[in-house]
């Protein structure tokens, strides 16, 4: 029996948190890799040279070529008996299937681990991440979200894994995808990025997060944003880092203008160095920073971009 | 078409509070603090409200699960314009799938023609009551809703997605979970409040629905997350630049 992971991919790339998650499935059992889409062939080749990965399992059809969840967790299901575990990421599409292929199989999901104690036991944040919970589970096949952050992804190359095509079942017509809006940008996905610099309710409206812009680009960083900021409609809400958001945890987080709600550092907190701006200098932001500067922030940044130009 | 809403509700620790962990470590002391509606689920009783404001669902159905308490979380839903409330009561721990399967049995005495819920309660933080509940009824599913638009005997759903939004058409029944964008719940008024107290809550148990909701899933413990020692304040943005360069080597 081995475990199966959920990969999601695009332009035939496997996404980073996938990788975390075979990364976790590595520590469970032998790992099979699956690849669902339209067409999935240089998704499944990307896969197959994951480092870990024992098998790619190919599911192609129309129905597969958006992840609606109906499609994907009906695959699941038609393969899960093969399986001690079912892994995907707890990405947005993660959170979407996984359950839906639980409840299918009668199982109970563990959402979003952060560590695994045994084949049946894991660790997970609840309450915002205010404390952790270590769950055992009764059921015969475990469906499991892992949490991106909490797991090095394995690398994209150094494997060389057969691949399998496998049957799709029949698509249920009750859901169809219309269309997506995703926000075009050249810099790395919140998740992935090695450096993150993040704006709050301090940065007052849209148009001043412009001014992390020079920053993220000399630092190859991604932007993003507290909940305050996204509620008060300074930027979309895929920019969120928080509880309610995306959990991030690059090598170097700047938080400028976030005061550090308990929901913010939820999303944070892992990160290897955090760096805080903030003209409050009693800011909670502060008790989890490793670097702390008490500035303004419209004098701050142009002063932090010219430094940074400055080569060292 | 009539068109019946189905809303559970969940009794959570208000949002505000900050929980601590019992010093056993058996779990997360809970007593004596303030309850409240889990916020998502207030988004999703407002969405349903507003579907009545304009003629397109004629009745709003709360359903709330779990101790008898939670029959104050079916008020404040009725308070804010749900019709009814319905409780099932028990005191087994309630784990989404039992959920789920609870709900399913409600929605099949109740054949709404949409059920609307919060993506995730803001206790144990799993995210899976909605899809689990479409899966057990065969339903499509509208997860992470920003946008909800009811046309005809379909629903058009704008979705919060990595990387942007999704929008996804889905045929009736269906069900939606909520995301924050989607509206900004209502207070009640006075006046509603009052009127909440004479609407109707009907209880009902697990064994009357037929369900078992023994949990799947043993807490072995519980601990506090590791704390982050605070680091030091630096006097200026050269200063701060110097230390990731040369201490923190990150940049």
């Amino acid at each position: 029996m081995a475990v199966l992971v959920l990969l999601e991919h695009a332009e035939g790339v496997i996404k980073q948190p996938s990788r975390s998650a075979v990364a976790a499935a590595g520590r469970l059992g032998e790992v099979h890799g699956l690849v669902a889409g339209a067409a999935a062939g240089p998704a499944a080749a990307a896969a197959s040279k994951l480092p870990g990965v024992a098998k790619v399992l190919t599911a192609e059809d129309a129905s597969l070529a958006h992840p609606l969840a109906e499609p994907l967790a009906a695959l699941l299901v038609s393969l899960a008996r093969g399986y001690t575990h079912l892994l995907a990421a707890a990405t947005a599409a993660g959170k979407n299937v996984m359950p839906r292929a639980a409840a299918l199989i009668d199982v109970q999901p563990i959402s979003d681990i952060s560590g695994i104690v045994d084949a049946a036991t894991f660790i997970r944040p609840i309450y915002a991440g205010n404390a952790l919970a270590t769950v055992r589970s009764a059921d015969a096949t475990k469906v499991i979200t892992v949490r991106a952050a909490s797991f090095d992804p394995v690398p994209a190359e150094g494997g060389s894994a057969p691949i399998e095509p496998v049957a799709v079942p029949a698509p249920d017509q009750r859901s169809r995808f219309v269309s997506a809006e995703l926000s075009k940008s050249e810099r790395p996905e919140l998740t992935a990025a090695r450096v993150v610099i993040s704006g709050g309710r301090g940065m007052q409206n849209g148009e001043n997060f412009k001014l992390l812009e020079p920053i993220a680009d000399r630092l190859g960083a991604a932007i993003g944003a507290s909940r305050a900021a996204v509620d008060a409609g300074f930027v979309s809400n895929d920019h969120q880092v928080g509880q309610t958001g995306k959990v991030v945890a690059p090598d170097l987080y700047v938080a400028v203008g976030i005061s550090g709600a308990i929901q913010h550092l939820a999303g944070m907190k892992d990160s290897k160095v955090i760096v805080a701006i903030n003209k409050d200098g009693e800011a909670p932001i502060f008790q989890v920073a490793d670097y702390g500067l008490v500035a303004d922030l419209f004098t701050a940044l142009p002063e932090l971009a010219r430094e940074l130009e400055k080569s060292p | 078409m009539a068109m019946k809403v189905l809303v559970p509700v969940k009794r959570v620790v208000d949002f505000n509070v900050k929980v601590r962990v019992k010093t056993d470590g058996s779990g997360v002391e809970t007593t004596g603090l303030k309850m409240s509606m889990n916020p998502f689920d207030e988004i999703a009783v407002e969405e349903a409200i507003r579907l009545k404001e304009k003629g397109l669902a004629t009745e709003i159905v709360a359903v709330s699960l779990g101790v008898a308490a939670c029959s104050e979380t079916l008020r404040t839903a009725l308070a804010m314009g749900a019709d009814r409330g319905i409780l099932v009561e028990t005191e087994v721990e309630l784990q989404p799938l039992a959920v789920a399967k609870l709900l399913k049995a409600v929605a099949e005495r109740e054949a709404p023609r949409l059920v609307i819920l919060g993506k995730q309660a803001i206790d144990d933080d799993m995210n899976a009551t909605g899809q689990m509940l479409a899966a057990l009824l065969g339903w499509p599913q509208g997860t992470f809703a920003s946008r909800l638009l009811i046309d005809g005997d379909g629903a058009v759903v704008t979705r919060e997605v990595d990387g942007g939004l999704e929008t996804v058409s889905l045929a009736l029944p269906a069900v939606v979970t909520t995301d924050l964008r989607l509206n900004e719940p209502r207070y009640a008024s006075l006046p509603n409040i009052m009127k909440a107290r004479r609407k109707p809550i009907e209880t009902l148990t697990p064994a009357a629905l037929g369900v078992d909701p023994t949990p799947r899933l043993t807490l072995v413990s519980v601990a506090e997350p590791p704390h982050r020692q605070a680091g030091r304040k630096v006097g200026s943005v050269a200063e701060l630049v110097e230390k990731l360069r040369t201490e923190a080597k990150v940049i």
